[in-house]
């Protein structure tokens, strides 16, 4: 049984394999993708996480408005959520911070930066 | 009456038996004070004879003097033995971190290599270039080129932050990205262009695609995302490997497409005569 869930939202493949790689290696978590908000939006509503790493610009459904949609369910709160944004001082950033998200992470990705951000907001040693 | 003289006869017994107790805690204390007495007399008596034998005591002070000189110089020993064991851990933690990014540069390659290779579909193939270059090295503008078979031009393909049209054909030879595919290396600066027609102006990296001496196309990079300060170690890791393996990739699909083409002929020629 893994004692934490993390969700990650992002349409770009190359992305998730690198979140799941960088991921993969904290013990007694679970890793579930979704390819867009949409998808997302699912899969946090039939299903518990613990955090999300959410892309902002994605087809279908864009990260901020999933944020927005995560933050307006009560059942939700409790769940982290990570934004992953292209520009380092954006709109994008500033606004997903502002409707709920706990943290941000800017491209280029680094495993290690994942990794801390995961452990900080999951709150593991 | 004979009552009353029982009662008195148990009131003495216990009496007795108090004075009893008493008795035999003073013959303890009696007993304690001797032996205390003998203890004093031998302490008295060692003081008096160490008194009269001065070699008694510089005996005992050389003794306590070898002793503590073997304390110190194991104390000394057990101080290096300390910062090796320290130093040692330091390099262990320096070790530790570069693994540590070591790994972490694997993950990214492993994952652009392994992109790159799982699809032999043409337009899948220039969208994951496209993904490396934007997710794994931090480009804001750039342009992919791709050299059709039996020509010397490279067409631009795909290009991110900035319309496909503003990149114009490049004749292989010429200018920073034909020469960097024309000679096969990478070419990398450390400034950013000058303002300008991005067409004319001389990318940050040319990336030439060549599949041995055959050249595929190359990767023009004009500018990196804003929170990309320079190139790190990992990022000429990534060139390099874009150079062979998106390459190989473009060429391997491209073949793939000409081979479903050439078999979808085929089996209309066929179709065509059995029917």
């Amino acid at each position: 049984m893994a004692e934490h869930r993390i969700l990650i939202v992002e349409d770009s493949p190359t992305m998730r394999q690198l979140l799941l790689f960088a991921l993969k290696r904290l013990k007694g978590v679970d890793i579930v993708e979704a390819n867009d908000g949409m998808d997302g939006l699912r899969k946090v509503t039939s299903d518990h996480f613990d955090l999300a790493f959410v892309d902002i610009n994605m087809p279908v459904m864009d990260g901020l408005k999933l944020i927005s949609l995560i933050r307006g369910e009560q059942n939700l709160e409790q769940m982290s959520i990570c934004v992953i944004t292209t520009e380092g001082a954006s709109e994008d950033r500033e606004r997903a911070l502002a409707l709920g998200a706990n943290e941000y992470l800017t491209k280029p990705i680094q495993a290690n930066k994942v990794l801390a951000v995961a452990k900080s907001l999951l709150k593991i040693e | 009456m004979s009552d009353g003289r029982g009662e008195q006869g148990d009131r003495g017994e216990a009496v007795l038996a108090v004075f009893q107790r008493g008795a035999d805690f003073a013959r303890e204390l009696l007993a304690e004070n001797e032996r205390l007495r003998s203890r004093v007399n031998a302490i008295e008596t060692r003081q008096r004879e160490a008194a009269q034998s001065p070699g008694d005591w510089d005996k005992l002070r050389y003794e306590l003097l070898q002793r503590i000189e073997t304390l110190e110089s194991e104390n000394r020993d057990i101080m290096e033995q300390l910062k090796a064991v320290e130093s040692e851990n330091h390099q262990f933690a320096e070790r530790y971190i570069e693994i540590e990014e070591e790994n972490n540069n694997l993950a990214n390659l492993y994952v652009a290599s392994y992109q790159l290779h799982s699809t032999l579909d043409p337009s899948e193939v220039l969208r994951i270039i496209v993904e490396i270059v934007i997710n794994l090295i931090g480009a804001e503008i750039f342009c992919v080129y791709v050299c059709p078979e039996n020509s010397n031009l490279l067409e631009p393909v795909a290009a991110e932050g900035a319309d496909l049209e503003l990149f114009h054909e490049i004749e292989i030879g010429v200018g920073p990205v034909g020469e960097a595919v024309a000679c096969g290396d990478v070419v990398c600066r450390d400034s950013e262009p000058a303002g300008g027609e991005l067409a004319d102006q001389v990318p940050i990296v040319a990336i030439p695609l060549r599949v041995e001496d055959l050249p595929i196309g190359a990767i023009a990079v004009h500018r990196l995302l804003q929170q990309k300060a320079g190139f790190s170690a990992l990022d000429h890791e990534l060139f390099t490997l874009l150079a062979g393996h998106a390459a190989t990739a473009i060429f391997a699909s491209r073949l793939y497409a000409q081979s479903e083409r050439k078999l979808s002929t085929i089996q209309g020629f066929i179709d065509l005569l059995t029917k």
